[in-house]
């Protein structure tokens, strides 16, 4: 890879369905730095950024499918990685 | 017949694998180049499909399961719009005019995006792909559906989106998205999911959606910011089918590196031209602003794009040429492009107004090298045009570029007052291009462009008068072509004088007082 470390992000509909997903989030990436826009947070990270199933859940107190992740996707940036225990986004391969 | 349900849940790995690959079936009494007979004829060299990865692994029973769920939540905010006179709660009646450029503009894109995944999606000999490309064309028959249906709230009310479709078809800015989409679906499969995937999802709707869904949530517009929503949750995965499909093709064999290449020179180029409109609905036309287009342009393009062709670096792909022009062209875009439309305003589908003393400011402030300098004061001459009771309005309607088919205004990269010409000559025929990158297009494929039809120039060659009859006595060519575009006085002209204004106003004064 080239010296410019490349951002990967995450956008996700700010709102009750996902206010756990982003503090799972936050827990999880410490690196990542959330910017809310209208209607939508943009969640940024240098290299990689996880979203941990096991997280989520604790957050919201049930269990979670991490597909259901994408009914409140706006967007994302870099190549996924997606298993039943996380999601990766991330450019290194 | 039922799929039996197992109590033991299976890994997404393995539900992927049998729900998607162990739905496809080899041929045993037609050859499989015989059934798949478009995935090699430009030139692209797969050697083994089975290399080819899904990232999200969505199987169908998934999918239906969340595209349900994305319905309902839409549906019910939808009526609760409707229900609630959601229209009268818009921060102002001028952004009534970006519902009217996307349904216009965009709307039947995702038609057309629809028809053609669904062509691919048939070619495609991976089985792979095949079912990603089936689900992405029912999403994107979805968001026409769901971008007709909220915005048939607005039709109700407002002018210049009853014949969008029409519209769509005939009027001259209107050609700008409809050709891109035209080209991308008349090249072949991968052609196709390039433009599409890589120029139009991952460049364009991140530039459209987010800041246009953000400026509907931000401007009081529910419905659109609810169906926007809506469908850029599939688009996150339609980007990365994109990009799989991009990288795929430059590991399956090194030969189709210089193909690649050519397709992203080519679709980044179409993909910024476009975004044309966008960088003007931004500036200009949201009442409320969230960012501007070169702010957008920052964080999408620069950031978000530069990522991936670092990325694309390690099989030898380069940043297409073009984006060293469309970084120059970045403080004067959106600019050029309001102008165009304040002068064109007799031939749009929505109404145009001159940015106030507050929003010039803004624009100086955002754009401190190139507004005050050189459209501050084109802004102010007509503001006092205006004042005087003489509006300035263009008498012709411009000379398109034969590709991007956007009028050539645009200047000389790096010299804002000197406008670019380019043509060339093919078949003892003149063509004129807005740049060198659209002329390039054009000639490596000139037995296509040809066939251009030009709004402005088909009106010249007498094809847009309908039914009326050209050597009559009275034939007034104008009148004719107004009512062959289906284009009423209401439907265009200056917001201040429309009625659009005007009924807002009074609906929204009704609805904030007691009838007398
Ligand atoms: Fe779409
Ligand atoms: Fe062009």
């Amino acid at each position: 890879m080239s010296e410019v470390k490349s951002t990967v992000f995450l956008c996700l509909q700010a709102n009750d369905e996902t206010r756990g997903v982003i503090e799972a989030i936050e827990r999880d990436n410490e690196h990542a730095s959330f910017d809310y826009q209208p209607g939508m947070v943009r969640i940024t990270a240098p290299g990689t950024l996880t979203v941990r199933r096991e997280t989520v859940e604790e957050e919201v107190g049930r269990e979670f499918d991490l597909q259901e992740l994408h009914i409140n996707m706006i967007s994302l940036s870099g190549h996924v990685d997606e298993d039943d225990d996380a999601l990766v986004l991330s450019w290194d391969r | 017949m039922d799929i039996a349900v197992t109590k033991k849940k299976l890994g997404l790995k393995e539900r992927y694998a049998l729900m998607t690959r162990g739905l496809g079936w080899e041929p045993t009494y037609q050859s499989v180049d015989d059934v798949f007979p478009m995935d090699s004829f430009e030139g692209i060299k797969i050697h083994d499909w089975d290399a080819w990865e899904d990232p999200f692994r969505l199987t169908m029973d998934a999918y239906w399961k969340y595209q349900a769920e994305k319905e309902r939540k839409l549906y019910a905010i939808l009526d609760a719009f409707a229900q609630g006179n959601g229209h009268l709660t818009l921060s102002d009646a001028r952004y009534i005019n970006t519902v009217k450029l996307f349904i216009n503009g965009l709307a039947p894109l995702e038609y057309m995006s629809h028809r053609g995944f669904a062509h691919i999606g048939r070619q495609f000999r991976g089985v792979g792909p095949r079912v990603a490309c089936m689900m992405q064309s029912l999403d994107e028959m979805r968001h026409a559906q769901t971008q007709v249906h909220a915005i048939s709230n607005y039709n109700r009310y407002y002018d210049g989106m009853a014949n969008f479709r029409h519209h769509h078809t005939y009027l001259p800015y209107l050609q700008v998205p409809r050709s891109f989409f035209e080209d991308a679906a008349s090249g072949g499969p991968f052609e196709f999911i390039t433009a599409i995937g890589f120029a139009f999802e991952y460049v364009l709707t991140n530039l459209v959606f987010v800041p246009f869904i953000s400026g509907a949530a931000y401007n009081g517009d529910m419905g659109a910011m609810t169906f926007g929503f809506s469908a850029q949750s599939d688009e996150a995965r339609h980007m990365t089918l994109g990009l799989e499909v991009i990288k795929f093709m430059l590991e399956q064999d090194p030969d189709n590196l210089p193909i690649v290449q050519k397709w992203l020179n080519k679709w980044t180029w179409r993909g910024v031209r476009v975004l044309t409109l966008v960088a003007m609905m931004q500036d200009y036309m949201l009442p409320k602003r969230v960012m501007s287009w070169a702010e957008a342009w920052e964080i999408y393009f620069e950031e978000n794009c530069g990522a991936l062709f670092r990325d694309l670096a390690r099989y030898g792909i380069v940043m297409p040429p073009c984006v060293e022009q469309v970084r120059k062209e970045r403080d004067h875009l959106s600019h050029m492009a309001w102008c165009q439309f304040y002068q064109a305003r007799g031939t749009n589908n929505f109404h145009v107004w001159l940015p106030s003393k507050e929003d010039m400011d803004w624009l100086s402030a955002k754009y401190p090298e190139t507004f005050d300098q050189y459209y501050r004061p084109r802004f102010e001459y007509w503001a006092k045009m205006e004042e005087e009771g003489t509006p300035f309005e263009a008498a012709t309607p411009p000379q398109q570029c034969q590709v991007c088919q956007i009028p050539t205004i645009f200047p000389v990269a790096g010299d804002p007052l000197t406008r670019a010409e380019h043509s060339c000559t093919h078949d003892g025929e003149r063509f004129h291009f807005c740049s060198q990158w659209c002329q390039e297009i054009f000639e490596d494929e000139p037995e296509k462009y040809v066939q251009a039809k030009l709004g402005a120039h088909e009106l010249y060659k007498g094809n847009l008068f309908g039914d009326a009859d050209p050597t009559a006595e009275d034939f007034d060519p104008m009148a004719a072509a107004m009512a062959f575009l289906k284009l009423t006085p209401e439907d265009s002209g200056l917001h201040s004088d429309s009625r659009d204004a005007a009924n807002f106003d009074l609906w929204r004064g009704l609805a904030k007082a007691n009838e007398a």
